[in-house]
């Protein structure tokens, strides 16, 4: 392990994960020093008598999953297309539109909800091969090309809802969003565990990570290698569509209500926000997933303690801001490089001293 | 590759306009418009024909089928002017897909403002104030002869306005107020957003507690149902009669209520009122008491409180696990049907601002009746 | 003492992580001289130019500019000073016309006058004799004029000191010599002018004075006359020169009727629109030569498929094939260095692991990922055949100098273990140690039966490696030239439309 760590190290991969563990760091310490009652962890029976584990930490781990697997897929986005996309929250709309859609048809069975969950996975997966497309064959920059999307998404939710606010009940769907009756911890966070070991697996048995960096590094050298920009690009954004129906169906399933016009609403910020703050760069190239899912992770732990500590609602938008520029600065090239710059000059002092 | 590319993209700007046209059900004109602007490629632009042709015969299918659910209102007023002449409004809203709320005030005008009723109108939806002010001079020009306008933005109306007070128009603003002057409409139908808030607040203050500890789950901040709505209880607070334990903006989101409430849970506040403003974050709320075994309603420790009077809502009340919800009357197009008519007979106007009787709905008394009558949406 | 010295740098030290870029270095730059600042790669030229020009921030030492001690923060500050840099890599904005790209960022123009600057740029233009007008758009220019343009703002900055860092690696001889005439022009001025270069003919033909550096190191002042071109060499290498006459070819005999390893038949590209016939045997060696332009790099990328093919036949070892994108090309066995290796080449901020493997990776598919110990091992066998100089396998392929970037392009070629191999433009802009090399492991490739397709704007090191050149003017092929045909002058003759 502290070998691991230490080639991880050299390698820069830690380094780049230093970012999301110092905020994630600042904001545990803070709360340290506030109360040290918000890491507490308690079990207690929900209504139908059920124990279920309680706490600001569960919170944090259960109210970021959308965050952390929509982050996920866009990581690999911007990676490989230099861009961002920003319809992720009307894909998860429409995806969660579809879901509710298909169950509101009839009894609502493991078998009906598995074949909705696909159902809508394929409508979202198609609306990121639409993006996908418009970025990869007619060179349209991400935002532009998502801008269609972002704008016409939720009103193509509104017309498959055909109404404002339908529901759906069933223990079913309060298990995939809520907990699985005999299990205390939620069940969004098992997703977001089976969406990391899935991108492990994909990183492991295929070549995922060296042909997106390769293209979002350099396309043209790429494609002189063999690789196809095009289909790396629609590629991960179709992965992006799926990880937006994952997060629309577990939405939907926490209040087993779909409003179109709040589901996942301003996501796609949050994301382009915990893959920055994550450690990757916006343009592109190399990335951490690991990073971004650490990323989600702060910034939901950073709502949550604003909510513990009472910050009065009007200035919540601007606590947040404040620590988002720190974050964004600790993480910025000049103070890496200066910290790099520092380290290197320590190192030779001390190599220095060895030599003497 | 390529031809599946190009048939991906038709598809795709088929539905993403049938989307759009069902959001402005008047105009098949305008969505071959944007078709037209969008769709350079001629697969594409054929598909969009088909795309728009379709959308519109989905909607009136979509219509028949739907049941007038502000009917009794429509019935009171049906009828043609004396002169038997038809008369031409131009209604100008925001688009129903903003919310549920908005949904139904716009089916609530559609169905009032018919051909059956003796009335030719043009309508107008969209969530820009400047594409509603063109649509606005639009209508003008058109020589309709009243324009009814829940405008997007309170500003920028004065030219607008004098303009069609030049040309004799007769405008009546509905849910949302206009900054202008007085003389520049005939009369305003609106909600009365701190009226909801003081009869919420008038209610819970009825309910024999000991002490009114509450969560407050605000909507978005500066919007006029919040205003209208903390202002209420932050009076009552100042008051000494409740106790504001959280107050915090979810900003309408309802899973975002859910995890201002956790917060509140894990912090350890005790609290027995939640009162959201919207029935979205009631919802959000009161999962996170089911997930932490706090129970709620009629016979719970905590007493629900939401706004908007949804049907899933008063369905909720139905059932006794919410207690209270405040109507926000989306029917206002029958009062001006009403004033429309007095002005056809040579009548005047009394008031310059009508606001809309809304109630509080109470699980203790509510019906199956009410929720068929007051809940909005399906 | 020395009155007229303009810019001089003492015990200039300086490193990166892991890496001791500049070990007191001393550079002493005079009124009116053209200085060569001249090292193999990796020396540390372009480090102490970004020292001097206020990109890098230096550890320890004294910069004087006109007997004053400076201290440069940033580029900014060096312009303000006086001291202007024309890069090898053209960092102008390609999308903004030729007139912006020479006024922008300039202190002097806080009000802008377009008309008036079109119509200074303009005639600065025609002074240099620069073919391009000033509301152009730069990136529709050649590359060439690119470069020039950017010399073009640098002089209009009256500029004490002007570094030139290999600014002729792009051009061809008739832009070579336009430009130096520019700089003799600036030296009668009293412009200090540094040049660096790895065409040791140029620093002969223009330089006064040279100064040599070596692994960061200060090796010595000369002027031209006392230091000819092997001691030179040898200085910069640091050996005995290692004697460039030692590279021999072999004749390749092939035998009648024997097969092409590669065959094209009518090929022609969206790039190359005159058909072509073309084939190559077992072993081969052969070449393009032409002007900059004349098509030779379009023929070559036709080959591997890299533009679009509109037509011809293709064979490879007898039998039909179809090469129709980089992959099928690879798959065959054909591998392909490109011209341009900034843009074409490297994946500058992946680990020079990943650049190594990457062309067996793809060619292996998505689904069948090298493991990571083999990656280790593959890299560290052509870390350590093809010398190159990195502090690990982990090091990011862009902090490498451009000779190092080369091999392990090269490198990444060479694990795929091809049996063709297209080389355009292997040794430009790389120092002549590297280039040697390179020249010896294309004859030794060739000796293992590796056909190579060679291409290098130095006519000198084709007739060396080649033994049969095909000639090009204007996008066709004019004439071939083999055996004892093949001299310098006979290619010239051909390139420029004589007889062969």
């Amino acid at each position: 392990m502290a070998k691991e760590l230490e080639k991880r190290s050299r390698s820069g991969s830690l380094g780049q994960l230093l970012v999301p563990i110092i905020a994630l760091a600042l904001i545990a310490v803070f709360n340290l020093f506030r109360d040290p009652s918000f890491f507490s962890v308690g079990m207690t029976n929900d209504s139908q008598g059920n124990p279920v584990l309680t706490g600001n930490l569960i919170s944090i781990l259960n109210g970021a999953s959308e965050l952390a697997i929509i982050s996920m897929g866009m990581t690999l986005v911007t990676a490989s297309s230099k861009g961002q996309d920003i319809s992720v929250g009307a894909i998860a709309a429409i995806a969660g539109s579809v879901f509710v859609k298909f169950l509101s048809g009839g009894d609502i069975t493991g078998l009906s909800v598995t074949l909705g969950i696909i159902l809508c996975c394929l409508v979202a997966m198609l609306c990121g091969a639409f993006n996908g497309a418009l970025v990869a064959y007619f060179n349209i920059q991400p935002m532009i090309a998502t801008l269609i999307l972002y704008t016409t998404g939720r009103s193509i939710a509104y017309w498959i809802n055909g109404g404002a606010t339908p529901t759906v009940s069933s223990p079913i769907i309060t298990a995939i969003g809520g907990f699985i009756p005999g299990c205390p911890i939620p069940t969004p966070v098992f997703v977001v565990i089976v969406f990391g070991v899935l991108f492990w697996l994909i990183f492991r048995f295929t070549n995922l990570r060296l042909y997106t960096q390769a293209v979002g590094i350099n396309q043209d050298a790429a494609r002189l290698n063999g690789i196809n920009p095009q289909t790396v690009k629609m590629l991960t954004f179709i992965v992006l569509g799926l990880c937006s129906a994952v997060a629309g169906v577990i939405a939907v399933s926490r209040l087993s209500l779909i409003n179109h016009e709040t589901i996942l609403l301003e996501i796609e910020m949050d994301a382009i926000l915990a893959v920055a703050i994550g450690g990757n760069s916006l343009a592109g190239g190399k990335f951490t997933v690991v990073g971004s899912v650490l990323g989600a992770y702060a910034i939901q732990a950073l709502t949550t303690t604003l909510y513990a500590m009472r910050v009065p609602s009007t200035a919540v938008k601007a606590y947040k801001a404040v620590v988002i520029i720190l974050i964004v600065i600790i993480g910025s090239p000049v103070v890496k490089d200066a910290v790099n710059r520092m380290m290197a000059k320590r190192r030779q002092k001390t190599a220095a001293a060895k030599g003497e | 590759m390529k031809r599946f590319l190009v048939l991906m993209l038709a598809a795709f700007m088929c539905f993403a306009l049938a989307a759009c046209s069902s959001d402005s059900t008047e105009s098949s004109a305008s969505a071959s418009e944007e078709a037209s602007a969008e769709a350079t490629e001629d697969a594409a632009a054929e598909a969009t024909e088909e795309a728009s042709a379709e959308a519109t015969t989905d909607d009136a299918a979509a219509e028949a089928t739907e049941e007038a659910s502000a009917g009794e209102n429509a019935d009171t007023n049906a009828g043609v002017n004396t002169t038997g002449e038809t008369i031409t409004v131009g209604i100008i809203n925001n688009p129903p897909s903003e919310s549920g709320y908005r949904e139904a005030n716009v089916k609530d005008f559609e169905e009032m403002f018919s051909a059956e009723n003796g009335y030719d109108a043009k309508t107008f939806y969209s969530l820009k104030n400047d594409e509603q002010l063109s649509a606005a001079q639009q209508f003008i020009t058109d020589g309709v002869d009243y324009l009814l306008i829940s405008a997007a933005e309170t500003t920028g109306w004065d030219s607008v306005l004098e303009s069609a007070k030049e040309n004799g128009i007769g405008v009546f603003l509905f849910d949302r107020m206009i900054d202008t002057d007085e003389d520049n409409y005939e009369a305003a139908v609106v909600s009365d957003m701190p009226a909801e808030g003081d009869t919420a607040v008038t209610w819970l203050l009825e309910q024999p507690l000991d002490e009114y500890n509450v969560v407050h789950i605000q909507g978005v901040m500066g919007s006029d149902a919040q205003l209208g709505r903390t202002a209420a209880l932050d009076n009552a607070a100042a008051e000494g009669k409740v106790n504001i334990v959280v107050q915090q903006t979810a900003s309408w989101d309802e899973a975002e209520a859910k995890k201002i409430v956790e917060a509140a849970i894990n912090s350890g506040d005790s609290f027995n009122v939640i009162y959201a403003e919207n029935d979205g974050m009631a919802r959000g709320a009161v999962a996170a008491l089911d997930e932490a075994g706090i129970t709620h309603g009629t016979n719970g420790d905590v007493i629900i409180m939401g706004f908007d009077t949804n049907k899933w809502a008063l369905q909720e009340l139905l059932n006794g696990n919410w207690n209270y919800d405040g109507q926000c009357s989306p029917f206002q197009a029958a009062a001006i049907a009403e004033m429309i008519m007095d002005l056809e007979n040579g009548g005047t106007i009394a008031s310059k601002k009508v606001v809309s009787e809304e109630k509080g709905l109470d699980a203790a008394t509510i019906t199956a009746e009410d929720v068929d009558t007051y809940g909005i949406g399906s | 003492m020395e009155h007229d010295v303009v810019l001089s740098a003492r015990d200039i030290c300086m490193t990166f992580p892991g890496v001791r870029a500049l070990w007191n270095a001393q550079f002493t730059l005079r009124e009116g001289e053209i200085h060569a600042l001249m090292g193999e790669n990796g020396a540390g030229k372009s480090t102490l130019i970004k020292v001097l020009t206020g990109v890098y921030h230096k550890d320890s030492g004294v910069i004087r500019l006109s007997g004053k001690e400076v201290n440069i923060k940033s580029p900014e500050e060096a312009q303000n000073l006086g001291i202007s840099t024309v890069y090898q890599e053209i960092t102008l904005c390609p999308n903004l016309s030729v007139a912006e790209n020479m006024y922008i960022g300039r202190g002097d123009y806080k009000f802008v006058n377009w008309k008036e600057i079109e119509s200074k740029a303009d005639a600065i233009l025609k002074n240099l004799h620069i073919p391009a007008r000033a509301r152009q758009q730069l990136g529709k220019c050649s590359l060439a004029v690119q470069q020039m343009v950017a010399i073009a703002r640098a002089v209009d900055m009256e500029c004490k000191v002007l570094i030139l860092d290999e600014p002729t690696s792009s051009l061809d001889d008739q832009e070579v010599e336009r430009l130096f005439g520019l700089m003799r022009d600036l030296k009668a001025r009293g412009v200090g002018i540094v040049f660096v270069t790895h065409f040791l003919e140029q620093v002969y033909e223009v330089c006064d004075r040279i100064t040599v550096l070596r692994n960061g190191e200060f090796v010595g002042e000369y002027t031209v006359a006392e230091c000819p071109e092997v001691e030179l060499v040898a200085k910069m290498l640091g050996k005995e020169l290692d004697d460039l006459s030692e590279i021999k070819k072999e004749e390749v005999h092939i035998t009648a009727g024997e097969t092409p390893v590669y065959e094209a038949e009518d090929l022609s590209s969206e790039a190359v629109t005159h058909p072509f016939d073309y084939e190559i045997y077992k072993g081969e060696v052969n070449g393009f030569v032409g002007l900059l332009g004349s098509g030779r790099s379009e023929i070559i990328r036709s080959i591997f498929g890299a533009d679009r093919v509109t037509g011809g036949d293709v064979k490879v070892d007898g039998r039909k094939a179809k090469i129709t994108k980089p992959l099928d090309a690879m798959k065959l066995g054909i591998g392909y260095l490109p011209e341009d290796r900034k843009r074409d080449g490297i994946i500058g901020d992946l680990s020079v692991r990943d650049n190594i493997i990457l062309a067996l990776q793809v060619i292996k598919g998505f689904f069948k990922p090298i493991t990571r110990a083999q990656a280790e091992q593959f890299a560290d066998e052509y870390v350590k055949q093809l010398q190159i100089k990195t502090a690990s396998t982990d090091t990011p392929i862009k902090s490498l100098s451009g000779g190092n970037q080369q091999k392990v392009i090269l490198g990444r070629w060479l694990l795929t273990h091809p049996q063709y191999l297209l080389l355009d433009e292997s040794t430009r802009g790389i120092d002549v140690g590297t280039k040697v090399e390179i020249q010896k492991l294309i004859l030794k490739l060739a000796e293992e039966g590796v056909s190579v397709t060679f291409i290098s704007s130095e006519i000198e090191e084709m007739l060396r490696t080649c033994s049969r050149l095909i000639v090009m003017r204007d996008g066709r092929i004019v004439g071939e030239l083999k055996g004892n045909e093949m001299t310098q002058n006979n290619v010239m003759r051909t390139i420029a439309g004589g007889d062969a």
